[in-house]
């Protein structure tokens, strides 16, 4: 990557969400504020490289965007009143310390509750990610005239319902913030469980982009237990993304992954996160559990190391939180370690998830663990036909395959 | 900005007195709080009449122009500056007249 290059892509990871933000603000408009902020991007492409990266890339881009908005709505013959009185406005001066708010607006908004749950997700890559309409298509695979139309249905709701751009009421606040984390677990768990025949089994851009969104909200929202325990929760699952798809494609599960091939940083700052909210003794949320245990896995040097009553310990703690299915059955496969299979394989039985893939690979190992041979080979055959994740496909074959 | 809160329901005059007597209430505290536009009950589906202007000549149909289950209740109009406000007007509404509710905007 050429300097000028490498100073473009660190302007659009640092500048866009608050350019957008900014823009958004100053002129009332998602669509104004995007398209500014892109041409602006396009334009820097062929200035910066033409007349070298100005010394402070930020301002020249707002500089530009604000420009080029202004460019926009005077080139449109039917402007409303609303832009006539943007473009009065426009001289105003930020103060300092509103870039924050601005891009926590700009993040509340796009994960509106009134917004359909892929709409959220689309519009906060697009808008604070900075993720093109074709990135995010192919990240959901989906096709690109379908992500462009679901993205603009979504800014005309925040436009014609009038969806307000702020920071939600002290009292609303987390609820609302509990809904901008599901969105970027969800763009998380995309990137590191990617379904679909034809994508890597982790999409590494989808992970990385949620890591970097939380980042952000966590430098906004300091004192929130939760998002520091989502943090947490995403970079100790992102230290084994090495070890965790073995170079033919196939799944490594956690007992059998090299553990030298974690990312010790990533690992030591998300204990820092776990221990951080130990530390401040409120009590945790479902982030803040899962990351306790992805702590526990973490922390131990050998598989067989494992604190597993640590770890049912803390999945007791997430069931009186959220008593879904799910979490039983995560639950169960802990409990096996310690009380063994038969004990786990009654508590799985009792779940009904039957349309879940991980209930059948759950049953499967652990009908293989107790002898019950046909009833395994069964299992992860169903496991087999619901899974999405190649790697885990390959993975669940094999096992079956080697089944005696 | 105006929104649009339609109250959705199966029957039709269903409401118990509780639920008028809540009602009743939540409406003065909209007007108190200049949020009140216009609000009204409606009655059964099977009451409507549908007219289509044709050929100079209008034509009448009993019933409502779409069968189903579900139907418009009774609405209120309200005047809210956002849609945060009237989302907290709407689920209040909801919650007094024990019925699933729906927000529109207003052109």
């Amino acid at each position: 990557m050429s300097p000028v290059e490498e100073a473009l892509s660190r302007a659009h990871r640092a500048e866009w969400a608050r350019l957008v933000a900014v823009l958004t603000r100053r002129f009332g408009d998602l669509d104004i504020a995007e398209e500014a902020a892109a041409e602006a991007f396009a334009t820097a492409v062929e200035r910066w490289a033409a007349d070298g990266v100005p010394p402070n890339p930020g301002a020249w881009l707002t500089t530009t965007a604000v420009r080029k908005a202004i460019d926009r709505l005077r080139r449109e013959s039917k402007r409303e009143d609303k832009h006539r009185e943007a473009l009065s406005m426009h001289d105003e001066q930020e103060p300092v310390g509103a870039i924050d708010d601005e891009r926590l607006r700009l993040l509340f908004t796009c994960c509106h509750p009134a917004l359909a749950m892929e709409a959220r997700v689309a519009l906060t890559l697009r808008m604070v990610g900075g993720l093109t309409v074709p990135e995010i298509a192919s990240a959901f695979l989906a096709r690109e005239s379908a992500m462009g139309k679901r993205i603009t249905r979504a800014k005309n709701k925040i436009k014609a319902a009038r969806i307000p751009y702020r920071v939600p009421s002290a009292e609303d606040l987390p609820r609302r913030v509990s809904g901008v984390l599901a969105v970027l677990f969800l763009v998380f768990n995309e990137g590191y469980l990617a379904t679909g025949p034809g994508t890597d089994p982790v999409r590494q851009e989808l992970t990385a982009e949620a890591i970097r969104l939380t980042r952000l909200v966590r430098g906004l929202l300091p004192d929130d237990g939760e998002v520091a325990g989502l943090l947490a929760l995403m970079l100790l699952t992102e230290a084994r993304r090495a070890a965790r798809v073995s170079d033919s494609g196939e799944l490594i599960t956690l007992h059998e992954q090299d553990r030298g091939a974690w990312d010790a940083d990533l690992i030591a700052e998300g204990h820092r996160l776990v221990r951080e909210r130990l530390a401040a003794g409120a009590a945790p949320g479902r982030y803040q559990i899962l990351a306790a245990i992805n702590a526990v896995h973490t922390s131990a040097r050998d598989a067989r190391d494992t604190d597993w009553s640590q770890v049912v310990a803390l999945y007791d703690q997430l069931v009186r939180l959220d008593p879904s299915p799910i979490v039983a059955l995560n639950r169960a496969i802990a409990v096996a370690e310690i009380d063994g299979p038969e004990v786990a394989l009654a508590a799985v039985d009792r779940l009904a998830l039957s349309g879940y893939h991980a209930f059948h690979a759950t049953r499967a190992d652990l009908l293989r663990r107790l002898g019950r041979v046909p009833e395994s080979r069964s299992a992860y055959g169903r496991a087999i036909e619901l899974a999405g994740n190649t790697a885990e496909i390959a993975y669940l074959t094999r096992r079956r395959d080697q089944l005696e | 900005m105006q929104y649009l809160v339609s109250v959705i329901d199966d029957k039709t005059a269903s409401a118990t007195a509780e639920e008028m007597t809540a009602i009743k209430a939540f409406n003065e505290r909209l007007q108190a709080e200049g949020h009140w536009v216009f609000a009204g009950g409606l009655n059964a589906p099977s009451t409507a009449t549908v007219i289509e202007h044709r050929d100079g000549e209008p034509i009448f149909t009993d019933g409502p122009f779409l069968e189903s289950k579900e139907h418009l209740a009774g609405f209120w109009v309200i005047e809210a500056p956002d849609l945060d406000v009237a989302l907290e007007i709407a689920a209040e509404g909801a919650e007094r007249c024990n019925r699933k509710v729906e927000v529109r905007p207003f052109l």
